[in-house]
């Protein structure tokens, strides 16, 4: 009962461990600034993303020689959400960096938005020298306890010996077990000091008190199993994990084997094929009708790499309130956190799936319950009209760009209505190519998560940011950033000049009474963008919907359309807060 | 507003027979009973660097835990320290707290003891010293000591587990108090039994059911 797992190196580790030749050719080490660079260098990172200043500019004179392409951003927020996304893509931690002070405090958006999204990312802050920490020096922030409770580990450098095997330590921690951000604050005197000695920094590895548990107890695999096979309302929920834990393969095998109904979380969108029969897509708040009665209805709930957050369950208490929880995780503490595990697995979801394929013998009996379900599918089906007499519906703009781009194309999103529209209405067949704000709900999200996603993708993936009028502005001087870059993405603004998911609460909620929710005047996103060097294009209606998004895909570089939609347009199904997911709204009059 | 989707409203739908607590733990709607919560001791090992206690700390206050007294200090090993932590939580909360803890990255082990373990707790308590007699003889009776006197106060120094120090306390009163100070619970486990062992990673056994009637 007491094995301790053994500490693990991320892929980083083996792929790129100090390389032999090369590494007696490079310049030796002699500061502690070319100790952290060289230790990104071993780490393989291609990419970082930051903005300059007083206390790191010693770490940035060292890229200047180095192997890394640093991406200026315009702020620093801007920084940490493009590194998150380029995590996200690439499967390896994004790195930003930042100066002390209100760089680092400008990053602190983006490492929260990772942490509740389980995101690898390292953060490298600058930090005024060590002899005036705690003197409230100029641009002094005590970034190591500003960023505590939002990283999986942080730390504050001391010597400049060994700040590169703390970067190296810290990019292990990033992406080993359950992904998360990580902070290494490097106060100027560490940086710009001597070494002692030449010495490479050591390769990127984890701390010895960092356990990762593969496997699952065997035991309650077999029991799981026993309570599959028994199973007549099977239903399996496939969360980020699944993703990050590249167990896509094995969970669609599993799914596809014993032809079990699959529901994703938010995170886990392209987790399943959404065009699969087995598909019942999205679950939660503004999941399907058929995600949420699958849920509900379950006599068996497979979950798989999710957290069981609050969107996605409704009230606690009529979360799949038939079913028997199998629930496979990495992180112990995720196990029985909001809803208990009959079945508790913990390990590496590819693992542990693994476990399950071998020990399951017979498919449950489960053809009604499939029929059930795809009544369900016809009975709740997403289709939306689109009256001549109304505007254009912001349906129809995320289906039309779906069906412009290929199935490998990635989208991200700001946060809001849109960024429902485009969970609901594309439809997701692989993994890695949906990129949004999930656990924190970062308006401004898009943009800057478009760029980190645009130089981890392969080029023949299309990247598209669907923003909203609100939250396009949070962030929207990245243009700047991607004009300079010329980075081919596509920027699609659903337009309805309204707080729009705030408006709907409003509605819903709060008798109409449109506190601080209208724009009365919002820019033309069109003719903005063109004044930041980028292609702007507008659409009001159905008729040209298809050739100017063909027109802005064609662009080869940053293309914004702004898209004119129904300023009145609701996002439903919807579960009220707390709600019972079973008695999800169809419609305002239903909440 | 516009949107809206067409199907089965809400009083239409099937509703499943089922309910869960706020636990998340399925249970049957009419014997749902309160919870209740009982204090333990958990002891963390941990390695000995700066921020390790604010790591702990932080972590109950953010996901409000309930936490009585925290101590920490040294070990047999100069690069470990022992964090022992008294918490009043329910079952599931005390899992939850020994688990988050787990997680934390300088923490290498996390146990609950067992409720026989030696659980010690140090007082100073300063009285005004009318009658120093009867100080030290309500001292001695509590095998305390007097470690400071002066013309108007006696400090007495009493080690025990907390009930014997809150009724030292009581007995002090009498005296009049003038300033008490206490160091929160340590413990050991007994024996040969480690106070440090790696506790498994979920000690929740598979809670099997009868499946429900075949429907198919
Ligand atoms: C940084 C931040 N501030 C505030 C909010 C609260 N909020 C959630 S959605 C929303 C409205 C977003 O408006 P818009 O970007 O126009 O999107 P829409 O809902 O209209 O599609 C707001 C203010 C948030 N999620 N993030
Ligand atoms: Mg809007």
């Amino acid at each position: 009962m007491s094995e301790r797992a053994t500490s693990v190196s991320p892929r980083a580790d083996t792929e790129s461990t100090p390389q032999d030749d090369t590494t007696a050719e490079r310049t030796p080490v002699t500061t502690g600034a070319e100790s952290v660079v060289r230790a990104l260098e071993n780490a393989g990172v291609e990419y970082a993303f930051g903005v300059q200043g007083g206390a790191i500019m010693p770490v940035y004179d060292a890229l200047y020689d180095a192997d890394i392409e640093h991406i200026t951003m315009a702020h620093e927020q801007g920084a940490s959400h493009a590194a998150d996304a380029y995590g996200i893509v690439a499967g390896e931690p994004g790195v930003c960096l930042a100066t002390s002070g209100p760089g680092a405090t400008n990053l602190v958006t983006g490492i929260a938005d990772a942490d509740m999204d389980s995101d690898p990312m390292i953060a490298l802050t600058g930090q005024v020298p060590t002899g005036m920490v705690g003197n409230d020096a100029f641009q002094e922030t005590d970034t190591t306890g500003v960023t505590k409770p939002i990283t999986k580990a942080n730390t504050f450098a001391s010597d400049p010996d060994t700040v590169g095997d703390e970067v190296g330590e810290a990019f292990a921690l990033a992406n080993t077990g359950r992904p998360g951000p990580t902070v290494v604050d490097l106060p100027k005197d560490v940086t710009l000091s001597d070494t002692s000695s030449t010495r490479e920094p050591a390769p990127p590895k984890t701390p010895s008190t960092y356990e990762v548990r593969e496997s699952a107890d065997p035991d309650i695999v077999h029991k799981a199993a026993r309570r599959i096979e028994a199973s007549t309302r099977p239903t399996m929920l496939l969360g980020g994990g699944v993703i990050k834990g590249d167990a896509t393969a094995e969970a669609r095998a599993f799914a596809i084997e014993h032809e079990i109904p699959v529901v994703t979380t938010m995170p886990g969108l392209g987790a399943f094929p959404e065009d699969h029969e087995l598909a019942m897509e999205m679950g939660g708040m503004h999941g399907t009708g058929y995600a949420n009665m699958a849920i509900t209805h379950c006599d068996t709930l497979i979950a798989v790499g999710t957290r069981f957050d609050d969107r996605l369950t409704g009230g606690i208490e009529t979360f799949a309130p038939d079913a028997e929880v199998i629930h496979i995780d990495i992180d112990p503490a995720e196990i029985s956190k909001n809803v208990h595990a009959e079945y508790p697995l913990v390990g590496d979801a590819a693992t542990v799936l693994e476990q399950l394929t071998t020990e399951v013998r017979t498919a449950p009996k489960a053809t009604k319950w499939r029929a059930q379900c795809q009544q369900w599918k016809s009975d709740y089906s997403m289709a939306y009209k689109t009256p001549d007499d109304e505007p254009l519906k912001p349906e129809f703009v995320v289906e039309a760009l779906d069906e412009a781009t290929s199935d490998r194309a990635i989208v991200t999103t700001g946060v809001g209505q849109h960024q429902m529209w485009a969970c609901q209405y594309w439809t997701y067949t692989e993994p890695r190519t949906w990129i949004s704000s999930h656990g924190l709900g970062t308006m401004g999200y898009g943009l800057p998560a478009a760029i980190g996603a645009r130089l981890a993708a392969d080029d023949d993936q299309e990247i598209v940011c669907f923003e909203g009028d609100g939250s396009f502005l949070m962030t929207i001087q990245e243009l700047a950033v991607a004009v300079r870059e010329n980075l081919d993405i596509t920027v699609v603004v659903l337009n309805n000049e309204y707080i729009g998911m705030v408006r709907q609460w409003q509605d819903a909620f709060f008798e109409g009474r449109h506190s601080a929710s209208e724009y009365n005047w919002c820019p033309e996103f069109d003719t903005l963008a063109e004044a930041f060097g980028a292609k702007g294009f507008r659409i009001d209606d159905y008729d040209e919907v298809a050739e100017t998004v063909e027109a802005a895909l064609e662009y080869d570089g940053p293309s914004v359309i702004d898209a004119h939609i129904d300023p009145h347009a609701n996002v439903y199904p919807m579960v009220p807060s707390g709600g019972d997911n079973g008695q999800f709204a169809l419609t305002e009059d239903q909440l | 507003m516009t949107g809206g989707l067409e199907g089965p409203p809400p009083e239409e739908r099937p509703t499943p027979a089922g309910k869960r607590n706020e636990l998340g733990i399925r249970i049957d709607p009419a014997v749902e009973a309160a919870r209740p919560t009982r204090r333990t001791v958990i002891s963390a090992l941990v390695e000995h660097e700066p921020g390790v206690l604010s790591d702990v700390s932080g972590l109950f206050s953010r996901r409000q835990f309930n936490i009585e007294s925290l101590t920490v200090g040294p070990t047999e090993n100069d690069d470990q320290a022992r964090i022992t932590l008294v918490v009043e939580e329910s079952d599931p909360g005390i899992e939850q707290i020994k688990k988050q803890l787990r997680k934390l990255i300088p923490v290498i082990a996390v146990r609950e003891l067992e409720p026989d373990a030696m659980r010690r707790e140090l007082a100073l308590v300063k009285v005004n010293a009318t009658r120093p007699d009867r100080v030290a003889a309500v001292a001695d009776m509590f095998g305390g000591k007097t470690v400071d006197a002066s013309p108007d106060t006696a400090t007495v120094e009493i080690t025990g587990a907390r009930q014997k120090i809150d009724a030292a306390i009581e007995a002090f009163s009498q005296f009049g108090i003038r300033e008490i100070s206490r160091t929160g619970t340590t413990a050991l486990a007994r024996g040969t039994d480690d106070t440090a062992t790696v506790e498994a990673q979920h000690t929740e056994q598979p809670t099997q059911h009868t499946v429900p009637a075949d429907d198919d």
